[in-house]
């Protein structure tokens, strides 16, 4: 497969595809970066791994259909995954912090429910 | 015509990928505590995949792919680790 050989409009969707992929990826690394607390922080990577890995990924599902004449679709595989695992290590995550936060006495978090409620 | 334009964008996502892969190793050498650096660890592994995904697509081979597909599953694995090891003090109980 050679790059001449793809249709113009096929080049330019797969060029916005994986230009907007990086960018929105890009932005989520920067709102990590600046975010002043941690809570806030631990939403921004979730930019990079829903719609960054969608615009990447369905460029290249596009690029190598095309390339190769027929349907190509590996990367749905690595969607699926990313996207059903990310919430799943963030939640651990943050439940980890406030943990770690309530055991250090931090004002800034509520405190744990004693006991519930509801029961 | 086409191959210029997939060329030089494919280029040009690979930079700001590479960008975004800086600002969160400074996430990383900052901190300030240990969560803040797992999550920095978390979002580069998916950053770093993404960078192999966009590889594969100049390169047109399918070892791009597999590589990313486990960069996939094993950095769930580790950030869960890391997570359990911060909530408990120890991985395996």
């Amino acid at each position: 497969m050679s790059f001449d050989d793809i249709p113009l409009w096929v080049a330019i969707l797969v060029a916005a595809c994986v230009l907007t992929g990086a960018i929105l990826t890009f932005a989520g690394a920067v709102g990590l970066a600046r975010m002043p607390s941690f809570y806030q922080r631990i939403h921004a990577p979730t930019l990079g791994t829903s719609f960054g890995a969608l615009g990447v990924l369905a460029a290249s599902a596009i690029l190598s259909s095309v390339g190769e004449g027929r349907f190509v679709a590996h990367e749905v595989l690595i969607f699926i995954f990313v996207s059903v695992t990310t919430p799943v290590t963030l939640m651990l995550l943050a439940r980890a912090a406030l943990h770690r936060d309530r055991v250090e006495g931090s004002s800034e978090v509520p405190a744990a429910i004693e006991k519930p409620i509801d029961q | 015509m086409s191959a210029a334009i997939l060329f030089w964008s494919i280029t040009l996502a690979q930079v700001v990928l590479a960008a975004a892969m800086l600002v969160t190793i400074y996430r990383l050498i900052v901190g300030p505590r240990a969560q803040d650096r797992v999550l920095s660890l978390d979002s580069m592994y998916v950053v770093a995949m993404l960078l192999l995904v966009t590889f594969g697509m100049r390169v047109g081979t399918v070892i791009y792919f597999e590589v990313a597909l486990l960069i996939g599953l094993l950095g769930f694995v580790g950030t869960v680790a890391l997570a359990k090891f911060l909530m408990r003090g120890e991985v395996i109980e």
